[in-house]
């Protein structure tokens, strides 16, 4: 029955908010999340976040190459087999430019849809748009939340902790 | 980082930008109720030229091919001209998007996001003109590989068909490079809106972005992936469309090094794009700041060295003709020299091997007024470029019984004319309603700088 989802700490910078979730997590607490205006490579690293968009824009890529050479292959060895030339059907050199470019259309597609679908977009409501003053975040504010659902979470310490890292405020997250 | 670090050197930032300052900076030209009068007097411009485009293209699918100037003999004319042209004005988009992410220059941080702006407005357009060419333009779907009920399929030996792929894809990944890149923009939109239905539609594009370390880690790295896809796609593009010529016959077009002469050539349109897009717009909203007098010399230097290339190429046109001994590849660069379109090229010659040089000099590549000339010169020297391959080659090809002198009509001029008032309107309204500059990456880019001033 928690009625927070979890506190919130403002930091003006991004030297403090990274410096905060470190300290956070050496305390061990688990399930955060920082928040902050442009990418900050150190943040993913601390919270030991390993990125794995890679494999699925591999995947794509391949699939992409799959198919490239599945329809052309259809198409002019066995659907419609045509002699151009005096190539034989199967003139695969003739097709590596229609599967690269397929490679290449699948790949991008998977690294968007692939990127999107891993963060859980469209993703319209969430507890710390909630938050008071959140729509800094994409102006010049970085936040730090400790959710309530983390085993270490006590409503006053995890607070008392968060002022220690003096933010610039310390807030609740209503869920 | 040497000549960042350089004192004389022009920065890439404005002094005392700070994350809020760059924000508000460039949102507030999209989040301002007050459209700027010579906004509304170029928007409109732009649009009664679009009217211009749309009479053409009515008049075209109501009479036919038979409006434009083709002939049996010069059956590619402006059709396939523009369409080379439009298509290498996208690619400097790609090339500052993709390519100097790669690279790291971040330098590229304030001009991508219009730059790929006018790579999807410039392919949208590039587009076009293959389909209404077709003459049948409600059957361009023929063209796509699908089971019909003819039970015919499309020629995949043919290049052709390799730039449907090809240009398919390139649009297709632009857009979607573009989208990504203005995620975390709409969600700053979103939140800095001053009214609820602007809120409201930002927010249905920001597709609920919060800036969280881990959604920033997955997307950082989408997009790094994305530039990596992107960078050999640019150059598939050109190539596949310099197929098109090489891969036949006729003289002029059947060489090896039409692929690398294509691409050059496309950067080298393209970033006389970007200059004559940036400096009326950088001096009209007061970026100065952001798109300094470093990003321009930056790509004027491009420029240069992509116009050295090509104008190597126009060098080396004239060397193969007369070192394949061959007489028709030898008559078709004495016909283009001295033949009816002769003004037609030399202008070419002066506007893009000549007038480029200007860009050795320091003070020229510092100078905008100047640059925006040499700019407008260099479009214009490679749509003549385009001109003189298409048409000169075909003109006086092997049978001299099927000579043809080839002009464009009334109704090529005014669609052609069309597409560059339908490619301004676009521009015009994405000036109003999107962030001309990508918000997060200036921030990120105030960050670096700040970082590095502290090591010094």
């Amino acid at each position: 029955m928690s009625e927070l989802y979890g506190l919130m700490a403002k930091f003006d910078t991004p030297e403090e908010v990274v410096e905060a979730t470190r300290k956070a997590r050496a305390a061990g607490y688990r399930k955060m999340e920082a928040y902050s205006p442009f990418p900050i490579e150190e943040l993913a690293e601390i919270l030991n976040f390993k990125p794995i968009i890679q494999y699925i824009v591999f995947i794509g890529g391949v699939l992409g190459a799959i198919t490239g050479f599945g329809i052309q292959y259809y198409a002019s060895v066995i659907a419609y087999p045509l002699i151009i030339g005096g190539r034989p059907f199967n003139s695969w050199p003739a097709f590596i430019v229609v599967i690269f470019e397929l490679t290449v259309l699948f790949a991008g597609l998977a690294a968007v849809f692939g990127m999107l679908g891993l963060n859980g977009f469209p993703h319209p409501y969430h507890p710390v748009f909630n938050a008071k003053d959140f729509t800094q975040v994409s102006r010049d504010k970085f936040f730090l939340v400790i959710e309530a659902a983390d085993p270490r979470f006590d409503p006053e310490r995890t607070r008392a902790f968060l002022e220690s890292l003096h933010p610039e405020e310390v807030t609740e997250v209503q869920p | 980082m040497a000549a960042s670090t350089d004192p004389a050197e022009v920065p890439v930032l404005g002094p005392g930008q700070t994350y809020a300052t760059v924000t508000d900076r460039i949102s507030g030209v999209v989040l301002t109720k007050e459209t700027p009068r010579g906004w509304l007097i170029g928007f409109g411009i732009a649009f009664l030229i679009v009217m211009l485009m749309l009479l053409s293209l009515t008049v075209l699918f109501a009479k036919g091919v038979g409006v434009w100037g083709l002939n049996n003999t010069v059956a590619w004319g402006f059709a396939i001209v523009n369409f080379v042209w439009w298509v290498g004005i996208g690619h400097a988009g790609t090339l500052i998007s993709a390519i100097l992410l790669l690279f790291r220059q971040e330098w590229r941080n304030s001009i991508n996001r219009f730059a790929e702006a006018m790579t999807i407005f410039a392919v949208a357009n590039a587009g076009l003109f293959p389909i209404i060419h077709t003459g049948r333009p409600w059957l361009a779907y023929w063209l796509l590989p699908y089971p019909s009920m003819f039970q015919l399929w499309p020629q995949f030996r043919s290049p052709l068909l390799w730039d449907v792929f090809a240009i398919s894809t390139y649009v297709t990944i632009s857009l979607l490079f573009w989208y990504v890149g203005l995620i975390p923009d709409f969600a700053t939109l979103r939140d800095m809106g001053q009214n609820k239905l602007v809120r409201r539609i930002y927010g249905i594009f920001a597709l609920g972005w919060r800036g969280a370390a881990r959604h920033w880690a997955q997307y950082t790295r989408a997009s790094l992936l994305l530039a990596a896809l992107a960078t050999p796609l640019v150059v598939s593009v050109h190539s596949v469309v310099s197929f098109d010529f090489a891969v036949s016959q006729v003289p002029g077009w059947h060489t090896t090094f039409l692929p690398p002469y294509f691409v050059s050539g496309a950067i080298f349109s393209g970033f006389a794009m970007v200059l004559t897009l940036a400096i009326p717009i950088r001096k009209f909203y007061h970026m100065e700041d952001f798109i300094t007098d470093r990003h321009l010399e930056n790509m004027a230097k491009v420029m240069l060295a992509t116009g050295l290339i090509v104008f190597y190429a126009y060098i080396m046109e004239v060397f193969f003709a007369w070192y394949s001994a061959n007489e028709y590849e030898q008559f078709m660069i004495y016909n283009r020299m001295t033949g009816p379109y002769a003004p037609y090229y030399w202008s070419l010659i002066f506007a893009n091997g000549v007038v480029p040089q200007l860009l050795w000099i320091k003070k020229v590549r510092r100078t905008p007024w100047i640059l925006f000339i040499i700019s407008i010169i260099v479009n214009i020297g490679m749509w003549l470029e385009r001109f003189i391959i298409v048409v000169t080659s075909l003109h006086r090809e092997f049978l001299p019984s099927t000579w043809k002198f080839y002009a464009g009509t009334f109704w090529d001029w005014s669609l052609y004319i069309g597409t560059l008032g339908f490619f301004f309107a676009l521009i015009f309204l994405f000036l109003r309603v999107l962030p001309m500059i990508n918000m997060f990456e200036m921030k990120e880019l105030v960050h670096h700088l700040s970082h590095r001033g502290k090591e010094h």
